[in-house]
């Protein structure tokens, strides 16, 4: 038998490479976020036109897209294993805490390769301005962890329904509403130039809410993956 | 030593009943064939003990060394092959048994690894996605991953479905080490896969009976 060495670390990163691995090869949540991503962009971009929009509704846009993007594509992490029938192994070999963590961060990591696309793209098509660039990035790192939070224990519960279809969205909206209206807000703030004391209020809320989602989703996992 | 222990186990789905009353114990080197017609809950019993369905009533004890395990011990010393089960198909069987391994906590050598698949008949396959292997292929694999942590308990449900002959040979040895190291559960309803057993389980008189 092999030597047992591994720590709860690796056996979470074992977790993460698979998905990593696994999605290269069929591009199962990638092409999904992606190509949803730079269409929405696009018929944005298009429908506005000549209009000049204010940085709110900039902001707003920016977040639409990225919602939407993450709903067509993060759920898939437990779909795809459903679908697949390849839960039952997984159930057999590792802890429901260390499938969780690995789900989350694969999922943070695609949302995040997700923003590096959308950022540039949003900023060029529809001229949208950063003024305060790290207020931006720390909105946009915690609004992707509290995102990511929700969604993999979401997408963990809608993965056991029969009816898959619109339930990953219709659950999500309720329980990111704040996180969304919060995002918002801080990504407002940046692109108006405002300084990082003006938005810590925001990144408070958005702290707070990763928190809170990240125990609660660890917390219920167990229950929701189980039988 | 590891003991299994099942007492007054039964399991429905909604109203309807799949089996009650289940009782038995198994010790060391003690082997059990579960059989029964198609849907008498062969398989369902079997994951039961393997802790991937809950009982609806009853209790399922596994003691090493007098100590009873609880859910995160037993992973470590159970393993379940079933045809039902699903490897990733996009991965090759190497990296499907890397995982599998890492994910238990256990640390392979590539050569190792390779090692394996050569004894299961798999040699210079190991690179191939698992999607290119024929359904008796991917029931070897099955076995190289449920022995990777060298289990204390083996559950086989229909062990010899889509094997051939070097493959059912491979089974026989499969099944007589198990029988050395712990205990071994199979179902099936083949009468040539009944001889593995010490005792047998009738799930449709719910009965046992021994073989001398």
């Amino acid at each position: 038998m092999g030597t047992k060495s591994s720590t709860w670390t690796s056996r979470v990163s074992a977790l993460f490479l698979k998905d990593f691995k696994s999605e290269l090869r069929t591009r199962y949540s990638l092409n999904a976020l992606v190509m949803f991503a730079v269409i929405t962009l696009t018929v944005v971009s298009f429908s506005i036109g000549m209009f000049s929009l204010s940085s709110k509704i900039k902001s707003s846009l920016f977040w639409i897209v990225i919602f939407f993007s993450a709903m067509s594509g993060l759920a898939q992490v437990f779909i795809k294993e459903e679908e697949a029938k390849t839960s039952t192994l997984l159930k057999l070999v590792a802890s429901p805490e260390s499938i969780f963590a690995g789900k989350l961060l694969y999922n943070l990591v695609l949302l995040l390769f997700l923003e590096i696309v959308i950022v540039p793209l949003f900023v060029i098509m529809l001229g949208f301005s950063i003024l305060n660039f790290w207020l931006f990035l720390c909105v946009l790192v915690l609004g992707s962890l509290g995102l990511v939070c929700a969604t993999t224990i979401i997408a963990a519960i809608v993965a056991k329904a029969s009816v898959k279809g619109a339930l990953f969205a219709v659950l999500s909206f309720p329980i990111l509403l704040p996180l969304l209206v919060t995002v918002i807000s801080g990504t407002n703030l940046a692109s108006e130039g405002a300084s990082f004391s003006q938005g810590l209020r925001d990144l408070q809320i958005l702290f707070s809410y990763a928190v809170v989602m990240f125990v609660a989703s660890f917390l219920l996992f167990d229950f929701v993956w189980e039988e | 030593m590891i003991s299994l222990e099942i007492k007054n186990l039964a399991k429905s789905f909604g109203f309807r009943k799949v089996f009650e009353g289940i009782n038995f114990s198994l010790g060391e080197k003690e082997s059990l064939v579960i059989t029964g017609k198609n849907g008498s809950g062969k398989s369902t019993l079997l994951k039961i003990l393997a802790g991937l369905l809950r009982p609806s009533k009853g209790e399922v004890n596994i003691n090493l060394d007098s100590q009873i395990k609880n859910r995160g011990e037993r992973r470590k010393l159970i393993s379940f092959a079933s045809p039902d089960l699903s490897l990733y198909d996009e991965l090759t069987a190497l990296e499907n048994l890397e995982f599998l391994a890492k994910v238990q906590g256990l640390d392979f050598k590539p050569d190792e690894l390779n090692k394996k698949l050569d004894e299961a008949g798999l040699k210079g396959r190991g690179e191939d996605q698992v999607l290119s292997y024929s359904s008796g292929m991917k029931q070897r694999l099955k076995y190289l991953f449920a022995l990777l942590n060298e289990p204390k308990i083996l559950l086989l449900d229909e062990p010899g479905s889509n094997l051939d002959e070097p493959g059912l040979f491979l089974l026989d040895n499969i099944i007589a080490e198990q029988k050395k190291r712990g205990i071994l559960v199979l179902a099936t309803n083949d009468k040539r896969e009944i001889k593995y057993g010490d005792k047998i389980l009738n799930l449709d008189q719910q009965g046992f009976s021994f073989i001398s």
